[in-house]
């Protein structure tokens, strides 16, 4: 059974219609990615499936009781406020000394647990915002760019890390990303996204397809240069790469 | 004991300050000092149509700062930055309220008592007025207070978590409505966001964690309303001013401290 599923979402901020009839499943234990260019409606789609934008059409289903450990783009801490790591992780699951230490275990920051929130380091920072996903044991983990902010070798180490928990806790793992080349090979399924599914597959499958090249060019090195929009590609075919995908 | 209009006073001074705190938190936390501005400056407006009724003023005061809040809140994002919608809003509900009560010429009444406070007026049933307000205001934020956190830090946190982080702001604007209308009498419309403030910031330096933060500000705000209440008794000065300007001051002394601790390490 999907721990989530999409059908025919579309989602719109006033004229705006920034999602079109998109449908996706996340079934337990895969790695989805999501790609797309900026405006592409990545953030939305993800906020549609935590509930924090209503659908304008559409529904997404999660199984019930789902257990979601959510990792946001950028978390703006405000200096006036104080708060320790220990506390931070505490905030929304109750949870002993020792579940936060074994999170941030698993997340690769051990021993921050009394430092404040303030004092970290870019890399930390984003570390703890994984440790607290992980602290309620979830199914299924969301990650918004999560690596906004750090720097190459910061980023891969951090996609290694996702990898390992997947390993490790056998949950679910939505992720947003523009960073394709680091995060394609760590995926089982992409979702090539621009306002609606333009193409989904295995990575070698979407990576090769005529839609993603489209928008992201061929090259994975010039990958990042490569945010122009083209709407005049065409997306009649579909791939069967997941027929269960293409059957929803 | 209550006979005394020094304990009362006091007494007024010190449920406020309690209230003020952990909501003064959120609004340094949040950067909504001009919220508060904005709700307390709509509250003369009440001031004016209960005198106008003939009611009692804290219901009347209540119910425009609660219309204030909420008029703020829904048509912030729509169109205006917060910072030039609040300026609209807070400097026009006080125009409009010193305009209206500038027509109850028949009413003898004091401006200044309503802009600066009155403390030392103080009456029993003002003090059960205080101390009902700011219980209800100090159970509601302890009621929410993780999730309070958790949505001042980030909305879609709080949607994951399975909350509705709008809901969270809106006990907030109820808990800001509350605190201004039972602050008028203390500290008056004019000093009432430097109660919510000043506490909050100077416990700034010294707290390690929220919860740390909010109970310094209480004890910072507590102290202000005694030896501010002291100080105006002894120099023959405005108390409500009085009471702000011993806050002032242990702001200055408290971030001095936490500035000669950061430049130590």
């Amino acid at each position: 059974m999907n721990l989530i599923t999409v059908e025919d979402l579309s989602v719109s901020y006033g004229a705006n219609t920034v999602l079109q009839r998109v449908s996706m499943g996340v079934e337990p234990g895969e790695i989805v990615t999501i790609v797309g260019p900026n405006g592409s409606g990545k953030t939305s789609l993800l906020r549609a499936i935590i509930g924090a934008t209503k659908p304008s059409a559409g529904k997404v289903t999660r199984k019930p009781g789902l257990k979601i450990g959510y990792v946001p783009q950028k978390l703006h801490i405000d200096p006036t406020l104080p708060i320790t790591v220990e506390r931070f992780m505490r905030l929304t699951h109750r949870a002993s000394q020792k579940d936060c230490a074994d999170a941030l275990e698993s997340a690769g920051v051990p021993d921050l647990l009394k430092r404040q929130m303030s004092q970290l380091s870019g890399g930390q920072f984003q570390r703890v915002l994984l440790a607290r996903a992980l602290i309620n044991r979830p199914e299924i983990l969301l990650l918004d760019e999560a690596t906004q902010g750090l720097d190459q070798p910061g980023s891969a180490a951090f996609y290694r890390q996702i990898e390992a928990v997947r390993q490790e806790t056998g949950c679910a793992i939505i992720m947003i990303s523009h960073e394709l080349h680091v995060v394609m090979s760590a995926s089982d399924r992409v979702i090539c996204l621009n306002g609606h599914v333009c193409c989904e597959g295995s990575p070698a499958v979407v990576a090769s397809a005529p839609e993603y090249r489209a928008l992201f060019g061929t090259g994975t090195g010039g990958a990042l240069a490569l945010y122009r929009h083209d709407h005049d590609h065409d997306h009649d075919h579909h791939h069967g790469a997941n027929p269960q995908e293409a059957a929803e | 004991m209550l006979d005394d209009f020094m304990t009362r006073a006091t007494l007024a001074g010190v449920g406020v300050a309690f209230a003020a705190a952990p909501l003064g938190c959120f609004v340094v936390w949040r950067r909504m000092a001009y919220f508060g501005d904005a709700t307390a400056h709509a509250a003369i407006l009440g001031v004016a149509l209960s005198l106008t009724l003939q009611m009692p003023i804290f219901p009347g005061a209540l119910a425009i700062a609660l219309v204030m809040a909420l008029t703020v809140t829904l048509l912030s994002g729509r169109g205006y930055a917060m910072d030039t919608l609040l300026g609209v809003m807070a400097h026009s509900a006080l125009a409009f309220g010193l305009v209206a009560v500038s027509f109850l010429s028949g009413i003898r009444i004091d401006l200044m008592a309503y802009l600066f406070g009155d403390i030392l007026s103080v009456s029993r049933s003002d003090l059960i007025v205080i101390w009902g307000g700011a219980a209800l205001v100090v159970a509601l934020i302890a009621w929410r207070w993780s999730q309070l956190l958790t949505a001042t830090l980030n909305e879609e946190l709080a949607y994951a978590s399975g909350f509705d982080p709008k809901r969270e702001q809106l006990i907030l604007t109820l808990a800001l409505a509350i605190t201004v209308a039972v602050a008028i009498k203390v500290v008056g419309i004019l000093l009432i966001a430097a109660m919510l403030i000043i506490p909050a910031a100077a416990a700034r330096s010294l707290a390690r964690s929220p919860e740390s933060m909010a109970l310094i500000a209480a004890a910072i705000g507590a102290t202000s309303a005694v030896a501010g209440l002291r100080g105006a008794y002894i120099f023959d000065t405005p108390a409500g001013p009085s009471i702000v300007c011993v806050a002032a001051i242990l702001f200055a002394c408290f971030s001095l401290i936490g500035w000669q601790r950061q430049t130590r390490i």
